[in-house]
């Protein structure tokens, strides 16, 4: 089956900082796939650049065979690290406004992800707690039926519990035709998910396979191959 | 409760083992129908594919079904169960002995003990 996913000798510059260096990568569809790398490796800016929101210096990138633009936009399910969902909004104005936005946006099975997370839907986003804003934000993005799903940091900066809540709605959700990208750098927490990781190292990416192979072949978790690898 | 795993082993091979315990202790009993792939991944908190990789191999193994329209079901092939049952105490009993063996206990010590644990156990079966 073709990519949903490809990128050639993809470039990105700030300045005179190279965030991604000639970066070469093809992912497959219906995968969750991890993205690991330390902070600053360039995580955020191959998914920024994926999701339509960054240009990249040089070379070719194509979501579901074609250019990042409109179309691909409307393919994929972006999650930014930080949450974007206005303070003043309700939980309602928020389903509203995914349903004006995105036509692949299933309204119903957001209201059941919320239900379970008991949050009024008068609620405005200003009275939430940073955890459950964070769920919030989680459940719009999963609750459309993309191609492709980039979660960026979907697990930083929450309670175990939370992480859990979050992992069983990437699990719940995910559809065998879709794939996920998961950037992150809990990798113990998201490695029990993962069919396949990249590790990307000062903006190359240093290793692309599967997690059943790395510990067929190395006998080791991906999360002890990381700590190996990116030895400080 | 989210099912443990050991970090040396790929997991989908350790889901086998654990589905594959529970056919044959009767936890999941002869022709029960199994949870979809899917309830199965949440229950074992694992991604759907490794699930579903797991249940090709149970189905290779013979311990697993898949009917057309009702899902998978656990076999009612007894002769697969005994089989499995029998390969899965082999393997444990010569791990056993491998490590009796390095810790340097002979062929009589190692059947003594054995028949000492024996009626422990029982004493303990009977207590609890």
């Amino acid at each position: 089956m073709d990519a949903i996913l490809e990128a050639r000798a993809l470039t990105k510059r700030y300045g005179a900082t190279l965030a991604l260096n000639n970066v070469d990568l093809t992912l497959p569809r219906g995968k969750i796939i991890g993205l690991l790398g330390p902070n600053g490796s360039g995580k955020t800016t191959l998914l920024k650049i994926a999701a339509g929101l960054l240009t990249p210096t040089s070379g070719v990138i194509l979501a579901d065979n074609r250019p990042i633009g409109e179309q691909t936009k409307s393919v994929i399910s972006f999650l930014p690290e930080r949450t974007y969902l206005p303070d003043w909004m309700t939980v309602n104005d928020c389903l509203d406004y995914f349903e004006d936005f995105y036509s692949d946006f299933d309204r119903k099975r957001a209201v059941e992800m919320l239900t379970r997370l008991a949050v009024p839907a008068n609620k405005r986003m200003r009275t939430l707690s940073k955890g459950t804003r964070e769920k919030m934000q989680l459940v719009l993005v999963m609750s459309r039926r993309a191609k492709l799903y980039l979660l960026d940091e979907p697990i930083g900066g929450v309670d175990p519990a939370t992480r859990d809540y979050i992992l069983d709605t990437i699990i719940g959700n995910y559809d065998s035709e879709a794939t996920i990208l998961i950037s992150t750098h809990l990798i113990s927490d998201v490695e029990k998910v993962l069919d396949e990781f990249l590790f990307l190292k000062e903006g190359i990416i240093t290793m692309h396979d599967t997690t059943d192979n790395i510990r067929e072949t190395q006998g080791k978790s991906l999360d002890e191959l990381f700590r190996e690898v990116f030895r400080c | 409760m989210a099912w443990q795993f050991t970090s040396n082993r790929p997991i989908y091979s350790q889901i086998v083992d654990e589905i594959e315990l529970r056919i044959l202790n009767g936890t999941y009993e002869m022709g029960m129908r199994l949870p979809s792939v899917r309830d199965l991944a949440m229950m074992a908190a694992v991604n759907p594919n490794t699930m579903q990789r797991a249940l090709s191999e149970l189905e290779s193994m013979g311990l697993v079904n898949t009917q057309r329209n009702a899902g998978r079901t656990v076999t009612t092939d007894e002769e697969a169960v005994r089989r499995a049952r029998s390969a899965k105490a082999h393997t444990l009993t010569q791990t056993y002995l491998l490590q009796m063996k390095a810790l340097g206990l002979d062929r009589e010590e190692v059947l003594e003990r054995l028949a000492k644990g024996e009626t422990k156990e029982e004493e303990n079966g009977r207590n609890s």
